[in-house]
C-alpha cells in the first residue's frame, strides 16, 4: 500500500508543485474540451436545453469514485489518507445555493471561468473579477458570520458513513443514479429539441 | 483578427467526463487530495490584503488561514499551482480544436455593458457562496463528490437548485 504517494512522502513539496501544474493542465484540458470555456453551454443545463454539465460532471465523479474504489479494494490506495472535506451541512446547504445563483448569473464557476478567461473571454474575465470581490467581502464579514460557518460541524462524514451502509452498496447506488440521470437528461434534451423544431416549423 | 476556420464541435459530454474523472482519480492518488479553483483566488485576495493593510489581514482567521498556507510562500501551494495549469490546459485544448477568440458570452437580447455587469454580480455571489461552503463547483462537487463526502452532496444539489431556480429571472440574459 503506498497511495496517496504525496501523503506516503515518495516525493517533497517541490515536486508537488509541479505535478499540481500537470494535474491542472489535464483539469483545464478536458473543461474546455467538453465546452465548459462558454457561458452559454453552462447554462443551457438550466433551461434543459444541453444537459451537458450534468453528464461531464457525473461521469467524472463516477470514473473518479470508481477508481479509487477498486484501486482501495485492490490494497493500493489507502482510502482513510485522501482528503474529505468535513460537513457543515447548513452553510454548505446555504453556499450551494448562493454559488447556484451566482452560476446562473455570471455564467461560471471559478474553474471554468479561467478556461474561458484563456480562450479569449471578457465576461469571464468580469467574472473572476467578480468572484475576487465576493471572497474579499466574505472576508471582511468573517468575523461577524464565524459562528454560522462553524456551525451544524459533523466532522469527516461519507454517505456510507452516515447511512450506516457499506460502501459498495453506496457506489453501487451512485452509479445507478448517474446512469438514470444521464437516460433522464437524453429524453428531456430530445423532447425541448423536438418542441423547439415544431416552435420554429409554426413560425414559417 | 478573425480566422475562417470553423470552431471544432465540442467533445462527446460523457467522454469528457471520462477524461476529467481520471484527472481527478490521479489527483487522489498522486497528491491524496482532489482538484480546486476557488481556494486560489482566496489566496490572491488574502495576499493583496494583506499587502495593504498587514494588521488587519493578520487579525483575521480567514485572511490568516490562506497567508500561513503554501511552502515559505501562500503563493506555493497546489491550489496556485494547479491553477496556472489550468490556465495552460484551457489554451491548449482551445487552440487545437480552433476556438480562443476574443469575445463576450451572451444572447442576443442583452446589451454587453449589461451582460458584463451580471458577469461581475454573478461572480461576486459565486466567491461568497464557495467560501460559505467550502469550496466550489471543482473542490466541493466534483472532488467532494467523487469522495462521497456528505457536506459535498447536499452541497452539490443545493447548487443545481440554485442554478434552476435562478434560470426563469436569468432567460433575458441567455436566451
Amino acid at each position: 500500500m503506498s497511495a496517496p504517494f504525496y501523503r506516503y512522502a515518495l516525493f517533497g513539496d517541490e515536486m508537488s508543485l509541479i505535478l499540481a501544474v500537470v494535474i491542472g493542465i489535464g483539469f483545464g484540458f478536458f473543461l474546455e474540451r467538453a465546452g465548459f470555456g462558454s457561458a452559454k453551454k453552462l447554462v443551457a443545463q438550466f433551461y434543459f436545453t444541453d444537459m451537458a454539465v450534468f453528464k461531464v460532471m457525473f461521469s467524472a465523479i463516477v470514473t473518479a469514485m470508481l477508481g479509487m474504489f477498486y484501486l482501495s479494494w485492490a490494497g493500493l490506495l489507502d482510502l482513510s489518507m485522501v482528503f474529505v472535506a468535513p460537513t457543515y451541512w447548513l452553510p454548505q446547504l446555504v453556499g450551494g445555493l448562493i454559488l447556484g445563483f451566482g452560476f446562473i448569473i455570471g455564467g461560471y464557476c471559478p474553474g471554468t471561468s479561467l478556461v474561458a478567461v484563456s480562450t479569449g473571454r471578457l465576461d469571464a474575465l468580469a467574472f473572476c473579477g467578480g468572484v475576487l470581490g465576493g471572497i474579499f467581502a466574505y472576508g471582511e464579514v468573517y468575523p461577524s458570520i464565524a459562528g454560522f460557518v462553524t456551525s451544524t460541524s459533523m466532522g469527516r462524514v461519507t454517505l456510507d458513513s452516515w447511512l450506516g451502509v457499506r460502501l459498495s452498496l453506496v457506489v453501487f447506488a451512485v452509479v445507478l443514479v448517474a446512469v438514470l440521470g444521464f437516460w433522464g437528461a437524453t429524453t428531456v434534451e430530445r423532447k425541448l429539441a423536438r418542441r423547439e423544431g415544431a416552435d420554429a416549423g409554426a413560425l414559417t | 483578427m478573425t480566422t475562417a476556420r470553423e470552431p471544432a464541435p465540442y467533445m462527446n459530454p460523457y467522454l469528457a467526463g471520462l477524461g476529467l474523472g481520471l484527472v481527478l482519480l490521479t489527483a487522489f492518488v498522486v497528491m491524496g487530495r482532489g482538484l480546486g479553483a476557488s481556494g486560489a483566488f482566496s489566496t490572491i485576495v488574502a495576499v493583496g490584503v494583506d499587502a495593504v493593510t498587514p494588521t488587519h489581514a493578520a487579525g483575521n482567521e480567514f485572511y490568516r488561514g490562506y497567508l500561513e498556507n503554501g511552502f515559505g510562500s501562500p503563493f506555493k501551494s497546489f491550489l496556485m499551482f494547479e491553477v496556472i495549469g489550468v490556465l495552460i490546459g484551457g489554451f491548449i485544448s482551445g487552440s487545437l480544436a480552433g476556438r480562443v477568440k476574443k469575445t463576450v458570452e451572451k444572447g442576443p437580447r442583452i446589451s454587453t455593458k449589461g451582460r458584463m455587469a451580471f458577469a461581475v454580480a454573478g461572480g461576486a455571489l459565486m466567491g461568497f457562496g464557495a467560501k460559505l461552503a467550502g469550496g466550489c463547483t471543482s473542490g466541493q462537487g466534483l472532488s467532494g463528490g467523487a469522495v462521497l463526502g456528505l457536506g459535498s452532496w447536499t452541497f452539490m444539489i443545493m447548487v443545481f437548485v440554485g442554478g434552476y431556480a435562478g434560470a426563469y429571472f436569468m432567460r433575458r440574459q441567455w436566451r
